[in-house]
């Protein structure tokens, strides 16, 4: 037996373990990914020139596998290099159903190839498994896309998690019936897979769109298991270990997500935050007044503040602040202000997205502090600047058991002596729940696009 | 259950605790780019397709195998590319 393939997939597979170990730490990260770029090189080039099939044979259709491979990188690295710092979790989502369409493609190609009856019990289930799985991770992550693109909205409806439950018990009956060889007709798997995209798509549409992140983190995992049910069906041990590592890697990251934020992975899946009850509740409690401030009046603030923490969200994010944050930041400190920047775990739409941002703009990496370091400091600050943020600010998840994100460790901004609220308008944040921090007596609201705001601030604190 | 199939669920156990060695206290500032890097390694899907692919021998077949071949490939290219984005932003600036 020719060994030359079974160890460039060896050699790939180590890569793949090398790989994911170093993107765990920021100074190895980048190397580690390039690594494992190039295990994955070596296994497609491997598979192409060297595989044989049963009977001996090498592959065909040359031709068109090249095509494919060449039309599919000129699409995935211009779409990776054109999408913004800010769309890059939807993206990822975009690339994993790929991934997951794939998966299901093979079983497809390989049930019909193969043909019901000669599958045998191991391969069937790894077959009806891989359709499944692929299935329904292709089409929950393109609801993930739509709903982080903000094209598809939250969607409910009463018994809808009777009906999930429902249409997953009669897709797992019918896969058992195809896998054990009890139907055989390529119809059914047709239809398999038509339940399964369904499922994926009804799965998704309830969820929040501030937990998308998790979502689409185990929305990867089912894809690493999908294609490691490819791997079972070949006997690939490339696919195999690929797929397996990043369906347990995968399902932890899941798992350490939800901690990040307090919650548990069925709170997150199923609790659709908890309902329209609680957000009736504390809308009541909080109608206050609301104090506004001019961009002048803030820019005064500031400017004769010691320490000023601003504190970056979402909002930022979208109106692509972070470069006049950035300025804001210099000039103040030109003043003999301290700037840090309170990054919550779960600020904008993925843990490390504020980072990412900021990170583009230049700022300081260390001006960056961790919420656990900073919130001590807040007593100590005169200025907290809201930018965009809502929902880690929010002081119900300290003080109202009833709120959907009670328990949810926050920055503590109230403490600071002036809060600053950046903000389009007094909409929700997407947890869709009232925020009583803007109605407290030291928070004062400065409503409008963050980017124009801030160019604003930027020109006043100059002037001064 | 033969052999090979037993060897390959001791494959399967073992990777499934590799996996979460791997992952255990990482910094939640990397959790965007090892999710998307994890992304990128369940490409390694694409060497099934490029096998179905390779074996087609009728019209229908060839069409979903070349439409496999494609997405898997978006995955891997696209899943690489957008990590590596991601992670030129860390680096330090002098």
């Amino acid at each position: 037996m020719d060994a030359t393939l079974p160890i460039l997939y060896l050699v790939a597979s180590v890569t793949f373990i090398i790989g994911l170990k170093m993107l765990g730490s920021p100074k190895t990260a980048r190397p580690g990914n390039l690594i494992a770029a190039v295990g994955m090189g070596i296994a497609i080039a491997g598979t192409i020139f060297l595989y044989k099939g049963h009977t001996g044979e090498h592959l065909h259709n040359l031709g068109w596998i090249f095509g494919a491979l060449v039309i599919g990188s000129v699409i995935g690295w211009l779409m990776a290099m054109r999408v913004k710092m800010t769309a890059m979790p939807q993206m990822v989502s975009f690339f994993n159903g790929m991934g997951g369409a794939c998966a299901a493609l093979i079983s497809l190609l390989e049930y019909k190839a193969v043909g019901g009856e000669a599958l045998g019990i191991g391969n069937g289930l790894a077959t009806v498994a891989g359709l499944l799985i692929g299935s329904v991770s292709f089409s929950g992550s393109m609801i993930a896309f739509g709903k982080l693109e903000e094209k598809i909205g939250d969607i409910r409806f009463s018994g809808q998690q009777i009906v999930n439950n429902a249409i997953l018990l009669a897709a797992i009956v019918l896969a058992g019936l195809i896998a054990t060889g009890n139907i055989t007709d390529f119809s059914a798997i047709i239809l398999l897979a038509g339940v399964a995209l369904v499922f994926g798509v009804l799965f998704v549409f309830p969820i929040g769109g501030a937990d998308m992140p998790v979502v689409i983190s185990l929305l990867n995992s089912f894809t690493g298991v999908a294609a490691a049910c490819g791997g079972f069906i070949y006997h690939n041990m490339v696919m195999l270990i690929g797929g397996i590592l990043v369906g347990s890697a995968g399902s932890i990251l899941t798992i350490v997500m939800c901690r990040s934020m307090n919650r548990s992975l069925t709170n997150v899946l199923f609790s659709n935050f908890g309902g329209t009850t609680a957000v009736a509740a504390t809308g009541e409690k909080s109608q206050g007044s609301v104090r506004e401030v001019t961009c002048s009046d803030a820019a005064v603030m500031m400017s004769y503040a010691k320490q000023v923490v601003i504190v970056p969200g979402y909002g930022l994010a979208v109106a692509q602040a972070q470069h006049a944050c950035h300025q804001l930041e210099m000039e103040l400190e030109a003043k003999g202000v301290t700037v840090k920047y309170a990054v919550h775990p779960v600020a904008g739409r993925m843990p490390g997205h504020m980072n990412v941002l900021l990170a583009e703009a230049d700022v300081d990496y260390d001006k960056l502090v961790e919420m656990d370091e900073i919130n001590p400091e807040f007593p100590q600050t005169d200025v907290a600047l809201v930018v965009g943020a809502n929902d880690v600010v929010n002081p119900a998840a300290k003080t109202d058991p009833s709120s959907p994100i009670y328990g949810m460790p926050i920055l503590d901004v109230e403490n600071a002596r002036q809060v600053i609220v950046m903000k389009r308008s007094m909409r929700a944040g997407y947890a869709g729940i009232e925020n009583e921090l803007f109605f407290r007596p030291n928070t004062a609201m400065l409503f409008g696009d963050a980017k124009s705001s801030m160019t604003n601030l930027v020109t006043e604190v100059k002037a001064l | 259950m033969d052999t090979t199939t037993i060897q390959l669920l001791y494959l399967v156990i073992l990777m499934i605790f590799l996996g979460v060695e791997l992952i255990h206290h990482v910094p939640s500032v990397l959790h965007t780019p090892l999710m998307s890097g994890a992304n990128a390694i369940h490409g390694v899907v694409i060497i099934g397709s490029i096998i179905v692919m390779g074996m087609a021998d009728d019209t229908l077949s060839m069409i979903l195998g070349f439409l496999a071949v494609l997405l898997g490939t978006l995955n891997v290219v696209g899943g690489f590319v957008v990590t590596n984005r991601m992670l030129e932003m860390f680096r330090r600036k002098s």
